[in-house]
């Protein structure tokens, strides 16, 4: 076909950028999580990172605050998803919860540390039913309750689209066969809604295990995330190899996840 | 019945709440006096004209906006030739592979990309900065473009362009009169899409950005670990006006796509 040349041209800046953008830096993490601090040739990174219980536990630590913070926009966001494709407008008020989203997220957790902090509206709130002021900021409450905040929009996206996609009438069919509003739910919504919530799932955790962010500004470095760690890696103590190692553990987490989360179709955002 | 419709309202609006409050709370209190965030001291627009006066700030969102703009204009080019490519690549095996690597930056966390890429860009010997935040911020952007564009690819089909070529048109005629007119939509929102990434970035800005240059993500962020300034508040005012007239405008842009959407296929029924 004629359009050969046509398609050979077009392909010249993207496929130049996959290679110098996607390809290169994966390649070039990789290749640094074998160098020691002097660029010689090293495993040490790794046995460093599997040995000293110090970054297993980090690892482990980060993973379930990962989860953590998953189930609980998880826990939030289904109702709300579920609540929103039955009203009225519904696009409407879908943008309206997309609309928070746009906010820079720095924004988000600094208006947090006005919430939280000692003086704060919510130690106010404490001292007024009487329980006296706490310590919320610099908790590893406060973090997971930043995080989720900042990720519930993306959970209910997802799944909103995927509670879309549900046609009524199986729904109805189900209620005509005698079915109750539990068994409907267990055996028709939740099944083919699933996509939608493997995809939120997605969207949320792998961002959560990367939120160095919070973790500095809500979390006051009691939580370290793999994020927090690679940050401190790269621009504190300017040890990139052991940095790219974490990031190598990062992107197999990564990989894992998303291979328990596959063949999820329906994606958030604006799409629909 | 009705008792539970009041009930899941109730729980939308528990939702609503959650979601606006932090929002809201910051602006309210960028018109307060004093300088902390816990009790609102009287109105005054003194943090706003302090804004105004801060002209290292007015710099850094000048630059913010001229990456965000710039960015995502070579995102969109680059990205919509890379997905005219795709959409021409015969075989699935081949196109499915170029997707899958496509979406690694999409689904990669912010701290990878922004650790790769610094290390990618002082292999290079770039010096950290302008420059490097651009390329930066056009590389994640591009994978979006091209998700947004090749739907409406795949909706054109080959039927039109190959009855063009049986017509004799050329492959430009073809592009530009066929193809460009049918996906200026998908290019449009894949345009704002980049825009939304680029402005919302911090965490790979955060990476390759050296001492010189900042943008706003960054200077929050860097502001927000000194404590608390009600400037900050009132620039978070100003952003959220911002956000609301690209939310709106997104929105009358997809209304819009719709409309024709809507006009075109009752066309198509008239013509039948």
């Amino acid at each position: 076909m004629k359009s050969k040349t046509a398609n050979l041209f077009y392909f010249i800046p993207y496929s130049l950028w996959l290679f110098l953008f996607v390809v290169a830096p994966v390649a070039l993490i990789l290749y640094n999580s074998f160098l020691d601090i002097n660029h010689h040739f090293t495993l040490a990174n790794y046995t460093t990172f599997f040995k000293s219980g110090t970054y297993l536990m980090m690892t482990l630590n980060s993973l379930w605050y990962a989860l953590l913070i998953t189930l609980v926009t998880l826990l939030i966001s289904y109702p709300t998803a579920y609540l929103l494709s039955h009203l009225k407008h519904k696009q409407l008020w879908l943008l309206l919860i997309i609309l928070p989203t746009w906010i820079n997220l720095l924004l988000k957790a600094y208006a947090f540390i006005g919430i939280f902090n000692q003086t704060g509206v919510a130690n106010q709130f404490l001292s007024f039913i009487g329980v006296g002021p706490q310590q919320l900021l610099f908790t590893n409450f406060s973090f997971i309750f930043v995080a989720t905040y900042i990720q519930i929009p993306f959970m209910i996206m997802p799944i909103f689209n995927a509670m879309e996609d549900l046609n009524q009438s199986y729904i109805n069919a189900s209620h005509d066969l005698g079915a109750t509003n539990w068994q409907t739910f267990r055996r028709v919504i939740w099944p083919m809604t699933l996509p939608g919530v493997k995809a939120g799932v997605q969207t949320v955790f792998i961002p959560s295990l990367s939120l160095f962010m919070l973790t500095r500004l809500i979390g006051g470095n009691k939580v370290i995330t793999l994020g927090t760690a690679i940050e401190e890696h790269f621009l504190i103590t300017m040890n990139w190899g052991m940095g790219s190692t974490i990031g190598v553990v990062l992107i197999v987490a990564m990989v894992i996840i998303m291979v328990l989360t596959g063949d999820a179709k329906s994606r958030g955002g604006f799409q629909k | 019945m009705t008792k539970r419709f009041k009930f899941s309202n109730l729980y939308l609006l528990v939702v609503f709440i959650i979601l606006y409050a932090p929002i809201l709370f910051l602006i309210a209190f960028s018109f307060s006096e004093g300088d902390s965030m816990s009790h609102f001291q009287g109105f005054t627009l003194s943090h706003y004209s302090a804004l105004l006066r801060d002209s290292r700030l007015i710099i850094i969102v000048l630059q913010t906006l001229l990456i965000a703009l710039l960015s995502s204009l070579f995102a969109t080019i680059i990205g919509t030739l890379g997905a005219l490519g795709i959409n021409q690549t015969s075989r699935t095996i081949t196109r499915n592979t170029i997707l899958s690597f496509n979406n690694i930056l999409i689904v990669s966390p912010d701290v990878i990309i922004g650790a790769s890429f610094l290390i990618f860009f002082t292999a290079l010997q770039l010096p950290l900065g302008f420059s490097t935040v651009l390329l930066s911020h056009i590389a994640f952007s591009i994978p979006i473009v091209v998700l947004m564009v090749l739907p409406k690819l795949r909706e054109l089909g080959t039927s039109m362009v190959s009855a063009a070529a049986d017509l004799g048109a050329t492959n430009w005629q073809i592009l530009s009169k066929i193809v460009f007119p049918f996906i200026t939509p998908g290019i449009l929102s894949g345009f704002f899409m980049a825009l939304t990434y680029s402005l919302d970035d911090f965490a790979v800005t955060f990476f390759v950005t050296g001492n010189g240059f900042s943008t706003l993500s960054v200077e929050i962020y860097s502001r927000a670990r000194q404590g608390i300034s009600l400037e900050i508040n009132a620039l978070s005012g100003v952003l959220f006006v911002f956000s609301l007239l690209l939310v709106v405008g997104y929105y009358f842009l997809n209304q819009y796509q719709q409309s024709r959407k809507l006009k075109r296929t009752t066309r198509e029924e008239d013509i039948l």
